[in-house]
């Protein structure tokens, strides 16, 4: 049986008015304020492994490396900086761009240096939702499409 | 000019019938030269593991091997041309060559220098593939990182193809024991382009049989196949032999509608090919979250092999891989039968149809997990080419070039965008295969859903 397409035309719009909805709502507070976020890197991870601020902090990394140079680069951002054992690095930046962003070291440091990741999550996520709405609507316009077209052809005499 | 006709399956455009490509494909030189250049590459890939540096980042085996043929294999040759690599592949060329004592001549009437044994019949299928696939997995953070490892575990292909070439006929190893040549063949049907013959009934009134058995402008299928009755690109090497032997040009390669051949009823459905769907698309979902997640745990887990934490993670790997996702689509498949009230196949049956729709999905996932690394990790390669080895050479002038990541901020958008188009074409699909059954659209609502739940969990891995 064909799905009827006036309820799928209408979920589709329903989930698509939610979708918007949530994304034009406020993106959360911006109190704009320093945040000094202490990173340890040793081979072959970050501790911690995921940092979060809110969007408009200035933010102020400081990477202490403890057992080889190992550096941060991050993301989105395209910003790094190196730290030796005994010299810690700093990457100052203001966290003016919503979402996650990955970092890695960014010099090589051993086998699994490719790897060695960690996560900024700066404010609401609003890349994640977007990207959770546009599949919403592709699922659902693609069931439409698909299926109704599928059940036209079923009906049809072969 | 190419020659388009209309055929089941949608338009087809004959390349062959230009005249420059088919004296291209006939001709053997270009592949031939093509194939030398992949060889030497091979070898100085695992020349650099054995005798190189032992810094991954630095060595000319693992980053050409695990991102600039990785990248390229999976993001452009694969979805645009499905096996045309496997016509150059290095790993099959040297058994071939001892095969057929021949480098690039035909030698007609001249049996192939093989035992010529017949591969075993409970073997004639990709379960095997499956398994070293698997079984590489588990190590993949090793080998993906040790230049030794990749030079031993590329090494031990070449000498396993060469080993199969002289004991069985043909190309056994890329047929039935390739890990890659398994999931190429399977992404393959994705492929825009094909090889296939012009009419078939012209096949069935030839006696000959040239295509299988040889003549003086090239070999037998190497693959084992008859062209004849092909219908998709899964176990095609696109070698072109058939092309070259055939008297009465009947065998063309065409442009066509990419995913043809997962449209319903072309081809048998198997379950060892339905299992190879599931497992690449739940690899690609566990590699991207120890690979390019933030849990360090875990990633040390996989690495430190036969260790406890690696058993732990080899047995979660295999059973997530084995069971939990078989299972939800299983779950998906038999809710289907239950909202559509349809009982007219067996329950494996629908299963196993139904995991083609994974096809586009998981080409499309494994396309968004090497986006990540592969644009973050493309400039290790530019030092390499003047100094392969890691030995402080500088022969072109760019050893010292820095490690520049490409493109960090779009990567994700890129990948949204990927992941979302492999679901249309895989919703495509199930819709297809449902308008097989009695109730058709609520029947495929279920494993839509499922599909949908994937792409959100890449989504999640990816952007969360």
């Amino acid at each position: 049986m064909a799905p009827n397409p006036s309820h799928l035309a209408f979920v589709g719009t329903l989930v698509l008015a939610l979708a918007l909805g949530a994304l034009a709502a406020p993106a959360g507070a911006e109190d704009g304020s320093d945040r000094v976020v202490h990173i340890t890197a040793r081979s072959f991870a970050f501790d911690p492994e995921i940092v979060r601020v809110n969007r408009g902090d200035r933010v102020v990394i400081e990477l202490e490396s403890v057992d080889a140079t190992h550096g941060i680069f991050l993301d989105g951002y395209e910003l790094s900086a190196k730290a030796e054992p005994g010299h810690p690095a700093q990457l100052v930046f203001a966290a003016d761009k919503t979402g996650s962003f990955r970092f890695r070291c960014s010099v090589a440091c051993g086998n699994l240096h490719p790897f060695m990741i960690g996560q900024l999550k700066v404010g609401r996520n609003l890349p994640l939702q977007r990207a959770l709405v546009a599949l919403a609507v592709v699922t659902v316009g693609a069931v439409w499409f698909y299926g109704t077209r599928s059940g036209r052809k079923g009906r049809a005499p072969d | 000019m190419a020659r388009a006709v209309v055929e089941r399956g949608g338009r087809r455009i004959e390349l062959t019938h230009l005249l420059w490509f088919r004296r291209a494909i006939r001709g053997r030189w270009i592949q031939w030269l093509v194939a030398i250049f992949m060889l030497a590459g091979f070898v100085l890939a695992i020349l650099a593991g054995l005798f190189g540096t032992p810094v991954g980042s630095r060595n000319f085996g693992v980053i050409f091997v695990w991102i600039v043929w990785w990248a390229a294999l999976i993001a452009l040759l694969v979805p645009v041309t499905g096996r045309l690599w496997c016509s150059v592949c290095p790993l099959p060329l040297p058994g071939e060559w001892l095969q057929r004592r021949a480098l690039i001549r035909v030698r007609p009437g001249r049996r192939l220098h093989t035992l010529g044994l017949k591969w075993p019949r409970t073997l004639r299928n990709i379960w095997l593939q499956n398994g070293v696939f698997l079984g590489v997995a588990l190590f993949s953070a090793v080998i993906l990182t040790h230049p030794r490892v990749t030079a031993l575990v590329m090494g031990g292909y070449a000498l396993a193809a060469i080993l199969l070439s002289l004991l069985f006929e043909r190309r056994v190893f890329c047929r039935f024991v390739c890990p890659v040549g398994g999931f190429i063949g399977l992404y393959s049907m994705v492929a825009p382009l094909e090889l296939r013959v012009k009419n078939p009934a012209v096949c069935r009134a030839h006696k000959t049989k040239d295509c299988c058995t040889g003549n003086e402008n090239g070999y037998g299928c190497p693959w084992m196949l008859y062209p004849g009755k092909l219908e998709r690109n899964t176990y095609c090497g696109l070698c072109g032999e058939c092309v070259r032997t055939c008297p009465l040009d009947n065998v063309a390669i065409n442009l066509r509608t990419p995913g043809a051949d997962l449209a319903p009823r072309v081809g048998e459905r198997r379950l060892d090919e339905a299992y190879k769907g599931l497992i690449m698309l739940t690899s690609a979902l566990l590699y991207s979250a120890v690979f390019l997640g933030p849990w360090a745990g875990v990633k040390e887990a996989a690495y430190n092999v036969f260790t406890l934490p690696w058993l732990g993670y080899a047995i979660g790997f295999l059973v997530a891989n084995l069971l939990v996702v078989p299972g939800l689509l299983l779950g998906a498949v038999a809710l289907g039968r239950r909202l559509g009230r349809t009982g007219d196949q067996p329950l494996r049956q629908s299963f196993v149809e139904y995991a083609y729709a994974l096809v586009p999905l998981g080409l499309a996932a494994w396309v968004a997990f090497s986006l990540s690394f592969v644009l973050i990790n493309l400039s290790y390669a530019w030092p390499l080419l003047s100094d392969p080895f890691g030995w402080g050479w500088d022969l072109f002038g760019t050893a010292t070039m820095p490690w520049t990541p490409y493109f960090s901020g779009l990567v994700p958008t890129l990948q949204v965008a990927v992941l979302l188009a492999g679901l249309v074409v895989a919703v495509n699909v199930v819709f297809k295969i449902g308008s097989t059954h009695a109730a058709r659209v609520r029947a495929a609502l279920p494993v839509a859903g499922f599909c949908s739940l994937v792409t959100g969990g890449f989504l999640w891995l990816y952007l969360g």
